[in-house]
Formats: structure tokens, sequence, C-alpha cells
């Protein structure tokens, strides 16, 4: 039964990297659970024998010459950074303080 | 006499310019005295860009003057979705998160509006990120319908929709990754158009489900979207799923179909779209429009695409799985909002995501992005994720028998009128249904069409006639749509819409 319980939900939270207080956890949880059991009964619709469908039209690998094209200018691909140093984006420790 | 500028089809302005009865600055004008006058009831744009435009229309009328048009269209006015990138021009999504952004370049759809010299107004609102069919999700408060300000213009591209239906702008462009295009058209009463998967380059739009997303035309006549789907459509290096073949002549077909001869033509009505969920009046003007096709000539065939019933569950596990990956890019580390998490010296670069995450999306983003996360996440992406993508191969199977009968599908656009504004906001689900009739569409990559079908007896509000073509005859749609809307107006003596019937406070009426 794919009920969504809060500890999931702050679980898949964490891994899409976005912080949920205790409200936002109470608000979404149940939201979830109720369209997960809406969509519950995909996995018995088609036999094994149907092949997946990633994309709506035939996809092929698309080539292009090597060569060079206009592009954005350093000042363009920082334009809109949060932060910037020395013509590169700015970014705040990477690390943790334990690693 | 003729009709005020701004009540006229882009079609007609077309030739008020090439006439040399108006110019493209008079025009551009006029559209932006309507935006002062009525969007601040209506809230269709996010930005408007005066200045901008009225450079372009400059630029349109030097061409003119010079015998040197750059198209069609040059010099009639446009208003882009706020999800796609402009140059120089604010671009949000409808999200706090882009709330500021101005992009270094151009979408292509964007650059070609551009090249074909069509002066763009501004930038429309829209459900954050394209998700919901409402346009309350947007970051900057809803737009209101301009039929009944109370009620929804429908979404994510409410703002489009509600712009041309209030005469603010002849031209928009939507994008439609599971009806954003079609669901507004049919309940503001305009057109809209989501073109076959691939034949309108994505470059430059702010993927949300990037297996679906699709740009189109947001009009008030089918010849209008024609004509507007021929600038913006056809292939493009720059977006490695763009179609590789000349686009169908779909300017020609609107204006064939027009002439209202639909002799031989096989319409194919879809058995699981439509009856129960639909609100009768809805129902009763799509019975009533399929009528007058069989009088033009068509002829009809019920077909039936049983794996339809299952096209929201597959869409709900495609669609969030393909939006959380995307919506990763947000991290605060190169563009958009960055903020710092309260209390936490030294805060971490995962920290700052989190807390930007949390503060610059909204909750509809949220759940789709947490959804997503859970239907690819090991485990469960079998039973969710790949069992959602063999039911996209069941449905574009369907698709292909029922076209084996059929020339064209058709169903309502809409189950529903426009329902109030905070009707359904905190009900995902009910909200997700509104999509019920135009996702099978996307999750095929077929071409669909909303034409304005009449007003739905029980509360007066337009309901919405669509139209399903194979993929890559997109060319199908305009005929068919051109012949019911030009059926439609012979017995209404005139559009659906017109500027008077609005309860719009305008500077004219006050």
């Amino acid at each position: 039964m794919p009920d969504i319980s809060r500890e999931q939900v702050r679980h898949l939270a964490d891994l899409a990297r976005i912080e949920l207080d205790d409200a936002e956890l109470d608000h979404l949880a149940p939201q979830l659970s109720v369209i997960l059991e809406s969509v519950a009964s995909i996995s018995e619709v088609a036999t094994d024998d149907v092949p997946p469908t990633s994309h709506p039209l035939p996809v092929t690998n698309v080539f292009r010459e090597d060569v060079v094209r206009p592009s954005l200018t350093p000042e363009q691909a920082l334009s809109g950074a949060p932060a910037v140093e020395e013509q590169r984006f700015a970014v705040p420790r990477i690390l943790g303080d334990e690693q | 006499m003729s009709a005020p500028l701004i009540e006229r089809s882009a079609a007609a302005l077309a030739d008020a310019l090439a006439s040399g009865e108006t110019t493209s600055v008079e025009l551009t004008q006029a559209f932006l005295r309507r935006i002062a006058a009525v969007d601040g009831a209506v809230h269709a744009f996010l930005h408007v860009d005066a200045e901008g435009a009225l450079a372009a229309a400059r630029a349109s009328d030097e061409r003119r003057a010079a015998g040197t048009p750059a198209s069609a269209l040059d010099g009639v006015p446009v208003a882009v979705k706020d999800v796609l990138a402009t140059e120089g021009l604010p671009t949000t999504c409808g999200s706090r998160i882009l709330e500021g952004w101005r992009p270094p370049y151009d979408a292509t759809v964007v650059a070609r509006l551009k090249a074909a010299g069509l002066p763009i107004l501004g930038k429309t609102n829209m459900d954050e990120f394209a998700m919901g069919s409402s346009t309350e999700h947007s970051a900057y408060g809803p737009t209101h319908n301009p039929w009944d300000l109370d009620r929804i213009p429908g979404g994510s591209g409410g703002g489009s929709a509600a712009a041309v239906a209030a005469f603010e702008a002849p031209l928009a462009i939507g994008t439609d990754t599971g009806g954003s295009i079609r669901q507004p058209g049919a309940v503001t009463g305009t057109v809209g158009v989501k073109p076959t998967y691939g034949g309108v380059s994505r470059y430059g739009l702010v993927a949300m489900a990037n297996s679906l997303d699709q740009a189109g035309p947001v009009t008030r006549t089918v010849l209008d979207a024609a004509l507007l789907h021929e600038v913006i459509g056809g292939h493009d290096p720059l977006d490695s799923t763009s179609i590789d073949q000349p686009l169908p002549a779909v300017v020609d077909a609107a204006r064939a179909g027009a002439e209202v001869d639909l002799a031989g033509l096989r319409v194919g009505i879809v058995a699981e779209l439509g009856g129960e969920g639909y609100q009768p009046g809805v129902q009763q003007r799509f019975d009533e429009a399929v009528e007058l096709l069989v009088e033009a000539g068509a002829e009809v065939v019920q077909v039936s695409c049983p794996s339809f019933v299952h096209a929201l569950a597959a869409y709900y596990l495609v669609m969030p799985s393909e939006a959380s990956s995307n919506l990763a890019r947000f991290d605060a580390m190169r563009y958009g909002l960055r903020v710092l998490p309260e209390g936490v010296d030294s805060p971490s670069a995962e920290d700052v995501m989190r807390a930007t995450r949390d503060a610059g999306f909204g909750d509809e983003v949220k759940r789709r992005i947490i959804l997503g996360t859970y239907a690819l996440s090991s485990g469960y992406y079998d039973a969710y994720y790949g069992s959602a993508q063999q039911v996209r191969t069941l449905i574009s199977r369907d698709f292909a028998a029922a076209f084996e009968r059929a020339d064209v599908l058709v169903s309502p656009t809409s189950p529903t009128t426009a329902f109030k504004l905070g009707e359904k906001l905190d009900d995902p689900l009910a909200m997700y249904l509104n999509d019920v009739a135009t996702i099978p569409a996307n999750l095929a990559g077929v071409p669909g069409i909303s034409v304005p079908a009449g007003l739905a007896a029980e509360d007066d509000l337009p309901v919405g006639f669509q139209v399903l073509a194979p993929a890559t005859a997109d060319d199908r749609l305009y005929r068919v749509g051109a012949a019911l809307e030009a059926l439609l107006e012979q017995q209404w003596g005139g559009p659906l819409l017109s500027a008077d019937q609005l309860a719009l406070e305008t500077e004219e009426h006050a």
C-alpha cells in the first residue's frame, strides 16, 4: 500500500535537497499519500512483454561538425550568479566539518 | 466601419499594416494602453516591456516603409509565457527561485519571433514551472479569467490565454506539457495549439518534463494560430529532439478549412474522453459541434482507446520524475535565488541549497519533486516509473489503432468550464483531473488544438473542443479547427469573444 509516511517524505526531501519544516511535512505527507494511491494501479496495467517508452518519437543521437560557434562571454555567463569572484562562480564551502 | 484595432485578428492586423491603414507603433501603443487599462484586474502579465516593444515596432515600421517586411506578421505584437528565455527581460517561470533573473540569451522561439519582426509586449503569468491547471500556483499571484474575474483562466498558461482573451495581445506563446495551452484556451474561449512533439524547438524553454513539453500558439482565431505556428515551428539544430523535416502547411490548411468542406474526413469520437465526469453543458456543446462537422460532410467513427483511462496515472509519474531531475539545476550556485540558512555559521553549499529550494519553490513544485524522487528511487523505480513508461507505449498503440480508423480524434478539451479561484487549490488530485482529456496527446507526442465551442448552458462560460491528429500531421488540426470555427461563427453571428461582453473594469468604462 503506497501510504507514504512523514519520515519517508523527510527522507525524500533530503534526497531532493529541500529543507522542509514540520508544518510543511504535516501538510505534504497526506497529500502525497493520496496522489500515490491514485497512481498505484499503474503497475497492474501492462504485461511484461510491453516495452517501455521513454520518449514520444524515435530519438537518435544528433551530431554536428566540431566547429567554433558563438557562445556566451564570461560576463554573460556570470550575469545571473548570486556571487562572483575573479570571473568565477563563488559558492559556499562544499565540504562538511567532518570531511 | 472596421473594428477597433485591439479587437481584430492578427491576420487582419497584418493586412492593416500591409495596406498602410496603421503602423506597428500605433498598434503596439494600442495594446500597451489596453494592458494598462485592464491588467490590474486580469493580471495576465508578470512583466510588460513597453520600451522594447515600441523599439521593435519602430524597426518594423522602417522595414515596412522600405518595402522589406520580415514576415507576414511583421509588426504584429505578441506576448510570451514566462517560461521561455528572453535576453535581458525577466524570466521567472512564475517562481521566486528565478526572481530577477535576466537570461543572457533568447529561446529559439523568441529568436524566431524577433527575426519575424513581432514586437514582444511582455512576459505572461503561469503556474510555477508550468505545474498547475489554474495559474494559482504562480508565486506572483493568480491570473483572473476575463469572462469572470472570480474564476481561473486555466493553467499553466493562464496568463497567455487571458492576455489574448482580454484583448491585451493579439497573439501569445504558451507551452503544453499536459494541457497547459489547450485547457486555458478552452476555459477562456480562445484557440490553443500543442504542436507535434519536436515540431517547435525547446531550446531556451525552461524544462519541466522534457519528453512532454512543447511550445505553441495561443490566439483568438485558428488562422492566427497557424500563422504564428509557421513563425515559431520547424527544425532547430540547438534542440536534439527537434524534428528534421519541413513543417506541414498549416496556414494553407487553415485557409482551406475555412471553406468548410469536410467530405471524406473521418472524425473519431474517443469513448474514454467524454460522458461520465464531464459537465453536461460541456458535453452538450461538444455533441452539437460534432453534428456541425457531420453536416459539413465529415463521417463520424466511434473509437475506443482503453489505455487512456490510465493516462493520468502514467502522466503523474513520468512528469514528476522528469521534473525532479530537471529542477535539480536550481541549486543556488550559478543563477537565481541564494538563501543562507538561519542560525548556521559558515553554511555548506548543501545547506544553502536546501534553504534556497525550500524558500524558492512553492508547494506544488515541492510535491512534484518529492513524488518524482520517490518514483525514481531504487525499490520503486520498476513499479512506478517503469510501469508508467509501459503504459505510455500502450497509449501510443491506442492512438495508432484509432488513427487507422479516423483522420482526427475529437473530445471536449476540459471536463468542466472555468472553476472558482481557490476551489481546488489545496486538493491536488481534483486539480490534476482537469487535464484528463489533454494528457494522452503529450504522452504520445501527437498534436492537438482547442477551439471555442460556445458557452455551457448552466454557467455561460466557454467550452473547448479538442482535435487530435497523428504526429507531424498538425495541418489536420487547422483544417478541422478552421471549419468548426467558421460553422460556429455562422451560427453565433460572429466570434465568441467580444471586448464588450467582458466584465472588465476599463478606463473607457470608468
